[in-house]
Order: C-alpha cells, then structure tokens, then sequence
C-alpha cells in the first residue's frame, strides 16, 4: 500500500471512530423516543453509518462494508417511521456498532472476520422488527463472542445451529443459510467513482460538527514550556522598558504583556479536558449492565464540565468504569428487593463532580443497599486479612475500607460484571498512583457513596492571593467562605483570647484565628500590631476558621503545579503556582494549616464547642442587629444575618412596574417596600434626601429592597424580647440602648407582601 | 581502559565540587527565589526555569558549610533527577574537566557525619582535590538530614 493509502485509511479509522462514538448516545436517545423518533437524530445516525460504509466500501474492507450496510438498511426503516425504536431494534443496532468499532481496531485483519451473527439479526429485524427470537440469536453468539472470533467457521455453523432451535421461524434460518453463502464469498467492491461521491458529501454534511482537531499532547507540552520561556523574556522587557521610559516602547510592550498573558492562559487551557469526556460512555455501560443483572438503573451526572488535565482523566477512566460497574452489579438491588423495601424500582448511580479544596473530588454513588458490614468483617477474618480481635475492635468506617484490600470480595457468586475479587484494591491502588485518594460511606439500605479525590496537578483553579510577611500565597477559593477586614479601634478590640487562643466572634459566633505568620513562623521584626486586620474566614473538614494575613491581594486563575519531592513532607502546602509576573507562589492546603495550627484535632474540639457553649449560656441569644430608624421617632431592629446589603439608591431611580416601585438592581428589577407604610407607622416625610437607603434582603432567589429612613447603629446583644407583638411581620419590642425598638420580622413581612405584591413580580425578580 | 568521565566542577566555600555533567541541565546566574516557610533547612526557594519551577538547595547548608557571605550572589546548577529539575546554588561554577579514573580515591574514614554519604570521593588533581557529590542523595533532603 502506498503512503497516500495509508494516511487514508488513518483518517478514516480516527474518523469512523469518532462518528461511532456519537452514534451510540444517539442510538440511546432514539430508544427513549417510543412515540415518533427524532428525524433529525435518524438522520445522523444514519449519515454517520453510512459514510463509514462509503469509505470501507472504496477502501476495499468489505466485511466492514457489509456489515456497515445491513445497519443502515435498519436505520432506513427508523428513518422511513417503518419500524420503530424497540429495545430489540436499539439493541442490535448497539451490538452491531460494537462489531464495526472492533473491525476497525483490526481493520487490517478485518476482511478475514465474520459478522454473520449481526448481520443475521439485523436482516432479521428487516423483516420482522417484532421477532423477539432474534435477540435470542444475539445474545447466545455474543456471549459466546470470543468463540466466534477465533473460530469464524464454528460460529456460522452455531449460529445455524440456534435457529434450528427456534425452528418455527424459517425467514430467519433461510437467512442464515444465504448469509453463510455471502461471507464466503465477499461482494464485490463497488467502482469507487461510485463510491466517491457519496463520501465526499458526507464529508461536507459532518464537517459542521468537527470543530474541533487532534492534537498531539507532546506537542502541546512543548508549546506550554516554549510559553513559559516567551513569559520570562517578556518580563524582562517589561523592566527594561520601564527603566527607557519610552513611551511608544511602552506601548508595544504592554500589548505584548496582554497578548502573552492571554497566550499563557490559553495554552495551559489546551491541556484540560471535562470529565465528562469519560463519562459519556457510562449511560451504555450502565443500560448494559442493568439487563445483564436483572435490574433498572437510571443514571444522573453532574459537574460534567469539570475540568481535568488529560493524563488524569486516561488514568481515572479505568479505576471509574470498574466502580459504576461495581455499583450497577452489588450496590442497587434488584427491582423486587427495592420495591419491598419501599423504594422505587428504579435504582439512581449518581455521578458527580467538583473542585474542592484544590483537590477535584469525584462521587460515584446509589441508593442501593448500601454495604453488609458484618459480611465484610466476616469475609475478611475469614480471608485471613484481619485477626479477629482486630475486627472486634473496627469502626464502622475502618470496615468500609476493608473492601480496598487486595483480594477481598464479598460476593456470594463470582459474576461476569465483578465480584472476582481483583477490583477496589486495583481501583485504589489506580487511583494512588496519581496521588489521590478514595474514600467509601455507606449507610445500610440508604446506599454508598464512594468519594475520589484527585489533585489537581495541571488544573486551574480560582485562587485567593494573599500575602504575609512579604511571601505571596494561593489559597483556594473552594476553601473560601469569606473575607472580614477589621479596622482601627476594632482591630485591637474584636480579637479576644481563651486561653492563648485568638477568636473572633463572627454574627456571634467564636471563630478560632490562625496568624499565618505564626503558622509558617515568619515573625515580624517589630512588634506593633498592625491597624487594620485581614481575616480570610476558610473551611476545613466542615470547620470554620479564620486566617489573619498582612493582605488580601486578589482572586486569579492559576495552574496548580505538584511540590517537589523535598517539599512533600511540608504539611501546609498542597502544590505551587506560577503567578502572571513569572515568580513562584506557594499554594496553602487549607486542611494542612487548620491541622498545623491545631485548628482541627480532637482535643481542641472539645474544649472549644464547650467555651461556645458557655459563651452562649452566659449571653443568651447573643445577636448582631442592625438598627434602623423610620418615621419620627420608631426605632426598628432586624438580624445582620438576614441583610444582604446596604445600598443608598437614588429617587431619581425608582420606576414603576405593576403598581409597584422597582429599581434596576445588579441587571435584576428589585420591588422597593416603603417598611413604614407597610408597618402602619406614619412616615414623618422623611429627610429630603436624594437617596433613599435601601437594605437588600434575599429570599429563595428572590431579593426585596426594604426602604428606610435611616441606619442607626449595629449592635451586638443579648436579645430579650420583652412584648411579643400581635402585628404581623414584628417579632414584638425590645430595649436595645434605652429605647424601644420593634424587631422586624422580615420573612413574615415578605410573606404578608406576597398577598399584595403583585404576583407576577416576583418572578421577574 | 579509558576510565576518564566528564565533571561539571564548582566552588563552595574555597573548596572544589564536581557532579557528573551528564547530570547538569543547565547552569544559570542567580535567580530571584520564592521563599518556603518551614521548608526543610537546606531548601531555599522556588525558582521559575521558563515555565518550569525548580526547587532550589543551597548546598552550603546541605553540606553544613558555613553560610555565603553577604552581598555574594549564588549560582544555579541544574540537574535533572527522576522528579523533575532541582537547581544546586554554589559559590561559583568552574569548567567541565576529564578526570581520569585512576586518581580517584573514595572518602577517607575520618570523613563523619552526614557529608560522608553525600560525597563519593574524591579527585587527586595537581594542586587540590576534587569532591565528587552523589547528586540523588544531595537532593533528597528528607532522608539525610541530620
């Protein structure tokens, strides 16, 4: 074969695989379209199959050819509303996809394969789309497919052999009979100027959905390097041009600056990939398995767009496929077991995915049964994988983990899903390679939740900058909850101590702190406090703290590079970065520091949730309250926590839409409530300001501006309501600083308004 | 039997150094580093090589020689190991020379302490010696030190 034909038959392998891979979603989705299928979707198929046949057909793989052919006579009949999208029909289709992927993997062997039994079916379907016999045909010949592939001869004469069993059917085994015939003596290879046209239509009528090309990875990683390169010299342009002090040079060099960011950016962006490039084979996996097992499983998938680094997802994609096959095969029950524990007979397997903690984070879970732990502990004692003593002593999670050792398997019969007994330890030990971690939770007859945890290595990720004691920072901002800037007078004042630790009261609740400076022992020379504080309220582990940095930089995407081996055993960093000026930056691991800083560990739990408690014995209901004064002389107080924000809005600003006042807010329409109208307090024709102060409150998506004279006061203070009101939308009165204040009840208020709001408002909001 | 191999030689406190320098990537002038608190004593900075961030060990300290005086700049030698690049500051880089194996002398016994297993040996050259360091026990600062 010359090198032209080569390069050929490359492109369309690489091209034949692509169309088959779409067409098995399409072919799913057309089984859910009992009632009329979807032209358009048919007409996809059908292309796709057809200029695999055009192309196989002019290259001279007639098996593929052929086989290709039958498919699409099929897929006419769909097409034409002559037969409809049965799970018999699908599922020869799918079987017969499976076939053409396999000839083309081999596709120099390809002419010396048999296809017989698919193309048997598919005939078959041609004449009888009803005759259930057929899937009998299929599934004994693909069970037995291995067989078939060694021995071609034998199949043709097995597969003669079952329709001899199902003998009442005739059409078919006359079939067989012509179709035996046919494969041994291959058709003829079409004139390719016939063949041609065909082919290059198809090409034209796919090309819209090829956006997109292939690329070789380490083509890419050299283009990443060569970009590193480009943004160090730049960076030292930079510092020359501004030592010139030319303008036009400076000019040029910031368009270079900008051109070579977006460069940057882009570049290290060619590398990921969403996840839910594997993923979008598990749908047939799952409905395969699902009539394998005897059971109904649906599956859901979120996060599909999470982003990964390629080599991590080529390294997942076999440890994930093995776990939703686990979870299909032991976790969902059969359909009568579920319906006698009063679930639905349809099993759920969830897949999600996410960015947390500089980690992505993957959860394979369902509703299933849930793991049998005491068969776990028994399985592995008698295994001789733990002494009994030590199962005595496990913990329900401990046992969980057992299932991760090597050669441990609990199920009763050795299935030919799973069960062998070579899965999680593999998947574990998959998953460990490339530094991740997997986790099991199981609640009997709930389900289980198996939770991996990958770095990131190359994935961007948005990152709070912080910086202290000169050294800059990356924290993640999926460890963020919220920034707090303390400010002269409070800055000595709201930091206090128990016991040597620092707290903060956040909305009045003690937040321990954490000086990152202490933490990574980097002390200021002099020791005066500093008048502004910047706290970075993070979470670990489902704890909250707060970390005191000298400054809050920015937020910024960065590219999460791994530490070096002499870095690993340095507990607070998760990894490094290079930041847009080309310097280093260290990314802080969240969970590491909170460990470091003893912000987690059992004893300090202890001891802090009981000085929470106390404090909040001796205060009551301690509350912060924002004062608001209305009207002449009323005083009303509501919960800080339930304000959004503060805004002065203009009057000039106020429309009308439904008889109400709005103001264009953030894009959005937000109603404006005068809340002295609506509390009957008379309005003493407030100040005549321009501005009104509004404070924004949201609900269930839902935000409200709730007009108001003027804010008075914030408050921190041990509540007591002293005259519960009758009036709705108050809580009742109180004295806060000597006078009586009204506290407002803002979800009762909001729910009164939605009587007299006009309805359709609300929405709009 | 030509025994003789290449060194990459350098300077570290008046006293001659050489890796082997079909280990040495590159050699570089000082490069601003990013400080690692709480890093491991020898471990002095990050350093961006184009895109690339190396870990920088100062081999004054990891070789408990007394600190670099101040104001003099140090220099990079890169080499590469299984885990990437990992950048060595010396004093100062001296030339690629031939050494002969047969003038090459493993450590004396009265050489104690962690040095010993970092340095191989040394070269017998005209006027001094010829420290020949086990770049992978040098970068692995987890395991040797102290």
């Amino acid at each position: 074969m010359t090198i032209e034909d080569d390069e050929l038959i490359k492109d369309f392998i690489v091209e034949s695989q692509e169309h088959l891979s779409d067409v098995e979603s399409q072919l799913l989705t057309l089984e859910s379209q009992q009632n009329g299928v979807d032209v358009a979707l048919v007409n996809k198929v059908f292309r796709a199959v057809h200029s695999i046949k055009g192309a196989a057909g002019f290259l001279g793989f007639e098996v593929l050819e052929s086989l290709a052919h039958r498919g699409e006579e099929v897929l006419n009949r769909l097409r034409n509303n002559e037969m409809r999208p049965t799970s018999l029909v699908i599922n020869t289709l799918l079987r017969a996809t499976d076939r053409l992927k396999e000839l083309l993997d081999s596709l120099e062997s390809s002419n010396q394969q048999n296809v017989t039994e698919h193309i048997i079916a598919l005939e078959a379907l041609l004449k009888n789309p009803d005759d259930t016999s057929i899937e009998n045909v299929l599934d004994a010949t693909i069970d037995d497919c291995e067989e078939i592939e060694s021995k071609s001869t034998d199949a043709i004469i097995f597969a003669v052999g079952l329709n001899v069993d199902i003998g009442s059917n005739t059409e078919v085994s006359s079939n067989v009979a012509a179709k035996t015939e046919s494969v041994v003596t291959p058709p003829v290879p079409p004139k390719s100027t016939e063949i041609l046209n065909p082919l290059l239509h198809d090409t034209a009528m796919t090309s819209a959905a090829d956006s997109t090309i292939r690329v070789d990875v380490v083509l890419l990683d050299t283009l990443m390097t060569r970009v590193g390169e480009l943004v160090l010299a730049r960076n030292q342009i930079l510092q020359f041009t501004g030592e010139l002090g030319n303008s036009d040079l400076m000019r040029t060099t910031q368009r270079l600056n900008l051109i070579t960011t977006e460069l940057q950016e882009g570049v290290m962006k060619t590398r990921m990939q969403p996840i839910g490039n594997v993923w979008t084979k598990f749908p047939r996996l799952v409905r395969d398995l699902a009539v394998i097992c005897g059971k109904e499983v649906r599956i859901e998938m979120q996060g599909k767009e999470t982003e990964l680094d390629k080599t991590i997802i080529e390294a997942i994609k076999d440890p994930l496929t093995h776990l939703v096959r686990n979870t299909v095969d032991h976790g969902i029950e059969k359909p009568e077991v579920r319906l006698s524990n009063g679930k639905p007979i349809e099993g759920c397997l969830t897949l999600r995915a996410f960015h947390e903690g500089g980690q992505v984070i993957i959860e394979i879970s369902d509703d299933g049964s849930g793991l049998n732990l005491d068969r776990i502990k028994h399985k592995a004692v008698e295994r001789g994988l733990i002494s009994q003593e030590q199962a005595a002593r496990m913990q329900e999670q401990e046992i969980s983990q057992l299932i991760f050792l090597p050669g441990f398997s609990t199920a009763e019969k050795v299935s030919n899903v799973s069960g062998r007994g070579v899965g999680m330890d593999v998947v574990k030990t998959n998953i460990e390679k490339i530094g991740g971690s997997v986790d099991l939770q199981t609640s009997p007859g709930v389900g289980t939740t198996v939770r991996i945890k990958i770095p990131l290595t190359l994935a961007i990720i948005p990152a709070l900058l912080v910086t202290s004691a000169g050294n800059r920072f990356a924290i993640p901002q999926v460890n963020l909850i919220e920034l707090v800037r303390l400010e002269g007078d409070q800055s000595s004042k709201s930091i206090e101590w128990i016991q040597g630790a620092p707290v903060y009261r956040l909305r009045g609740r003690l937040l321990p702190l954490v000086y990152l400076r202490k933490v990574l022992k980097i002390q200021e020379e002099n020791g005066v406090p500093p008048d502004t504080i910047n706290i970075v309220i993070l979470r670990a582990d489902d704890r909250q703290f707060g970390l005191v940095v000298d400054r809050i930089n920015d937020t910024e995407e960065i590219v999460v590079k791994p530490l070096s081996k002499q870095l690993k055993s340095v507990s607070v960093y998760s990894g490094t970065t290079i930041m847009g000026d080309g310097k280093v930056a260290l990314i802080l691991d969240v969970l590491g520091l909170a460990y470091a800083s003893q912000v987690i560990s059992k004893l300090r739990d202890v001891s802090l949730s009981e000085s929470n408690s106390f404090a909040k014995e001796s205060n009551g209901t301690q509350q912060t309250l924002l004062i608001l004064g209305t009207g002449t002389c009323r005083r009303l107080a509501l919960p800080i926590s339930q304000v959004a924000r503060l805004e002065k809005i203009s009057k000039k600003a106020i429309e009308f839409a439904n008889n109400q006042e709005v103001v264009q807010y953030r894009g959005k329409i937000l109603p404006l409530i005068r809340l002295a109208k609506y509390l009957g307090i008379e309005n003493a024709a407030g100040p005549e300001d321009d501005l009104l102060n509004v404070v924004v409150y949201i609900e269930n998506d839902r935000s409200f501006g709730l007009v108001i004279d003027q804010i008075v006061d914030i408050v921190e203070l041990a509540l007591q309501i002293n005259h519960p009101s009758t009036r709705e939308g108050l809580l009742g009165s109180a004295l806060i600083h000597d006078r009586v204040t009204d506290l407002v009840d803002l979800p009762a208020l909001i729910r009164m308004l939605d009587k007299t709001v006009p309805s359709s408002l609300p929405s709009l909001v | 039997m030509s025994t003789t191999s290449q060194l990459c030689t350098f300077f570290l406190d008046n006293q001659m150094f050489g890796i082997d320098v079909q280990t040495v990537q590159e050699v570089i002038r000082y490069q601003q580093m990013t400080d690692i608190p709480l890093a491991p004593d020898a471990v002095c900075g990050l350093i961006n090589l184009r895109g690339q961030i190396v870990t920088a060990i100062d081999l004054r300290k990891r070789l408990g020689l007394p600190g670099r005086p101040e104001g003099q700049l140090p220099m990079n030698v890169v080499v590469r190991s299984d885990d990437g690049a990992v950048s060595l500051l010396v004093d100062q880089i001296g030339d690629v020379q031939d050494s002969d194996h047969q003038n090459f002398e493993t450590p004396p016994e009265t050489l104690r302490g962690s040095t010993r297993q970092l340095i191989l040996g040394a070269y017998k050259m005209k006027d001094r010696l010829l420290l020949i360091l086990d770049t992978n026990r040098v970068i692995d600062v987890t395991s040797v030190n102290d």
